[in-house]
């Protein structure tokens, strides 16, 4: 356990490698510039089996586990946060297709996102603040062999009309359990009826854009349903589960890049006709920086390696996922100090690091969210 | 009980300043956001409605107000909630080392024009090599008759485009003790020779026109040297009081800002039919950062105070200077937990908000170096 075995270094490495032969922070500031999404590198990453290696073999995946997809997340991460970010949810959402959906689904949609094929996103919140169940109006009606969608999503990632969302439905009455009031289902860009609307600027990861996305009377086959139907809170959770964990893997990749960076600025950098590496403050903000990647580190290996074994709970989960991205932001923060006024400046990266890092601590649900999450598991029913 | 007095006249002008801002400049900050900079015709009719420099005599064009008036340009400024108009940096850090040391005939040549704002003012002294060691500067100013000639680079300087006059530090490469080579000058941005460098992408302070400055073979007047030759340093340390303590209130009063738009968003946002500030987790973190921000307006207002009395706050400044900017930070980050995955979206104040604010603990002196200061005078 506390040691990657050798095909996982191996993987480990070629993703580091391909990330330093591909990635460059002048494009890096390009695409996010222009707030266009990395398509070449994109292609290449699954062209090299980069993207889906935790998806069967019989899909052009890798028939590997979620841990080979984090140690992939982390090394993409470590080089450049946001392309590291963009890659790795380049097929968000396909996780539930791969765990839950029937065959002519996965042979349908799997083979498209590990090749490169197609980008995917998630459309779960109808308000800006987040996922609230309560508030989700988007219905899907089964209509014989296919499904009519209604409604409104929120900041989904825009995957353009080659894309596809996996769309979180209310297909039971209003005054259902929330247990058996939703439905999964996946949704082509392409489809009539579905108009975008820019979210604008983003804090960070501009390469994504978001949008605000409407579905008018969208017509999809019944087949597009993933899993049962009524199971979407279930799902939902399984969904959060495998992602939080892929989450944590890039907060550990920022964290990791962010103090590797510290590192060497510390040890070029004089003032006082010293290097700052020497100074005694400077020694100890190091020494904090890697010990929170450190532990970071080990609860998102635990996470991942007992997901693989069927025996990861949203409990651990989410600490791994509260702790890991913690440390990104933390690590980060200290990395501009360190850099001082360069460390403001969008070329030096640290900055878009720690915005990045923001990204993993707010997404899939914000630190008060993980704590709810753990509190109901360890607490439990109180009578 | 209120620490700070404010007078009819005091708070005259802050109705008029409010409503200069209201119309002149908050409609456009989304505009300048964009463009990086603040158009120079915005600066000039801040100065001519008489909201720049009030510090500076009335002989000058200015009020002969009190430092009370900068704390309330301070204030007033962060309703608009962006950086680029930096009044304080202009009236409050650079115009009081012309105002403080500089003889009859700068005064009477430059100072009326800081006041109306047909000169904005820049301080160049960060350079690549020299940020938090200052002492470590290279640009160099060399005597040849009744000249000076500048040559180097600065770099970080808040108004560096729009800048029409600059106050810059250079040492006499033939003064050995580092200390005493730094002297002070006023360099017109039409000197040849003078050229501005690019304009620099920052994570925030989108509208401040933050840039590089390079000086080659730029020929100043010897009378342009402002101060005693070699007291550039001293002469630093004098003003720099000041700046952090700006630095510090401008910190609190962002804060405050952040704090009155989190508790509108907590009560206006609701989750599972609840809103947010319903939550008692909510609640707390509410009350925890209410209190920081409580906490760090006492502390500057009775800086302020002791200031304006002329006092020796030096180590209370560095130190109000890290925690103040510290605290903005931490006020901020919490707001973007509070409002989740919408404090993703720029169009969320909160998102300009954290990248603004982020710089305040590096900028007038990172807070590594406010530490230093406090316990080197505190005697360690």
């Amino acid at each position: 356990m506390f040691e990657l075995d050798r095909s996982q270094k191996e993987i480990q490495k070629a993703a580091r490698d391909f990330a330093k032969g591909e990635f460059d922070n002048n494009l890096t500031l390009e695409l996010e510039a222009n707030r266009k999404f990395p398509k070449k590198i994109w292609e290449k990453a699954a062209e090299l089996g980069f993207i889906g290696i935790q998806f069967s073999e019989d899909y052009s995946g890798g028939d590997l586990g979620i841990l080979e997809a984090s140690l992939i997340a982390e090394a993409f991460c470590c080089v450049d946060s946001t392309l590291g970010i963009a890659l790795t949810l380049s097929g968000i959402g396909s996780e539930l297709i791969a765990r839950f959906a029937d065959d002519k689904l996965k042979e349908k949609i799997l083979p498209k996102i590990c090749e490169g094929n197609m980008l995917s996103g998630i459309g779960f919140s109808e308000t800006n603040h987040g996922l609230d169940l309560s508030s989700i109006n988007t219905c899907a009606e089964f209509n014989g062999d296919t499904i009519v969608i209604n409604g409104k999503k929120t900041h989904v990632a825009n995957r353009g009309t080659k894309g596809a969302y996996l769309l979180l439905c209310r297909t039971g009455q209003k005054e259902e359990v929330p247990s058996k009031a939703f439905s999964m289902v996946w949704v082509e860009g392409d489809k009539k009826g579905i108009t975008l609307s820019d979210s604008g600027p983003k804090f960070s990861t501009n390469m994504m854009q978001s949008a605000d996305i409407t579905f008018e009377n969208v017509i999809v086959p019944a087949s597009n349903l993933v899993g049962k139907q009524g199971k979407g809170q279930v799902l939902l959770e399984k969904f959060y589960n495998e992602i939080k964990i892929l989450t944590a893997a890039q907060s550990i990749g920022i964290a990791q890049g962010a103090l590797d960076r510290s590192l060497s600025y510390i040890k070029q950098r004089e003032q006082f006709n010293r290097k700052l590496a020497v100074f005694q403050i400077t020694k100890h903000k190091i020494a904090q920086m890697a010990e929170k990647v450190e532990l970071a580190r080990l609860i998102t290996y635990k996470a991942a390696y007992l997901f693989d074994k069927g025996k990861a709970g949203s409990c651990l989960i989410s600490m791994a996922k509260m702790t890991a991205a913690r440390a990104a932001v933390e690590v980060a923060d200290e990395a501009i100090q360190l850099f001082g006024g360069y460390g403001y400046m969008k070329e030096s990266e640290v900055e878009r690091f720690f915005r990045d890092a923001k990204m993993t601590e707010l997404s899939f649900g914000s630190p008060a969210t993980q704590k709810d999450i753990i509190a109901d598991a360890i607490i439990g029913r109180i009578k | 009980m209120d620490i700070l007095k404010f007078s009819k006249e005091h708070n005259l002008f802050r109705e008029r300043l409010k409503a200069f801002l209201e119309t002149e400049v908050t409609p456009h900050v989304a505009q300048w956001e964009k463009d990086h900079i603040v158009p120079k015709s915005t600066w000039k009719k801040m100065g001519k409605a008489g909201f720049l420099c009030p510090m500076v005599a009335t002989e000058y064009g200015g009020l002969g107000g009190n430092f009370l008036y900068s704390v309330i340009v301070g204030e007033e400024l962060s309703y608009t909630v962006h950086s680029g108009l930096s009044a304080n940096v202009h009236s409050d850090v650079v115009v009081p080392y012309l105002d403080s040391f500089g003889s009859k005939e700068q005064k009477e040549k430059y100072l009326p024009g800081c006041v109306s704002g047909d000169i904005i003012t820049a301080i160049a002294m960060t350079e690549p090599d020299a940020g938090s060691d200052l002492a470590g500067m290279k640009t160099t100013a060399v005597e040849e008759d009744d000249h000076i000639i500048i040559n180097g680079s600065k770099t970080f300087i808040s108004n560096g485009i729009n800048c029409d006059l600059i106050i810059l530090a250079a040492i006499d490469p033939a003064v050995t003790n580092k200390h005493e080579a730094v002297s002070l000058y006023l360099l017109e941005a039409t000197t040849p020779g003078f050229k501005r460098g690019r304009q620099l992408d920052k994570m925030g302070w989108d509208s401040q026109d933050t840039a590089e400055l390079f000086f080659s073979d730029c020929r100043i007047p010897k009378t342009n040297r402002l101060g005693d030759a070699g007291s550039g340093f001293l002469l630093l340390m004098m003003k720099l009081q000041q700046e952090r303590l700006v630095c510090a209130m401008c910190a609190v009063f962002a804060a405050e800002r952040i704090m009155e738009f989190i508790v509108e968003y907590c009560k206006n946002t609701t989750l599972n039919n609840k809103p947010l500030i319903r939550s008692q987790a909510v609640q707390f973190d509410i009350v925890e950062m209410t209190t920081d921000v409580k906490l760090g307006r006492t502390f500057i207002e009775k800086l302020c105070a002791d200031h304006m009395e002329g006092e020796n706050v030096v180590i209370e400044t560095s130190m109000a200077k890290y925690w103040t900017t510290d605290m903005v930070n931490r006020i901020a980050e919490k707001s973007m937990d509070l409002c989740g995955e919408s404090a993703l979206l720029e169009s969320n104040i909160i998102a300009r908000a954290k990248r603004d604010v982020r710089v305040m603990s590096i900028f007038a002196g990172t807070n590594e170096i406010m530490k230093g200061i406090a316990a080197k005078f505190m005697g360690f």
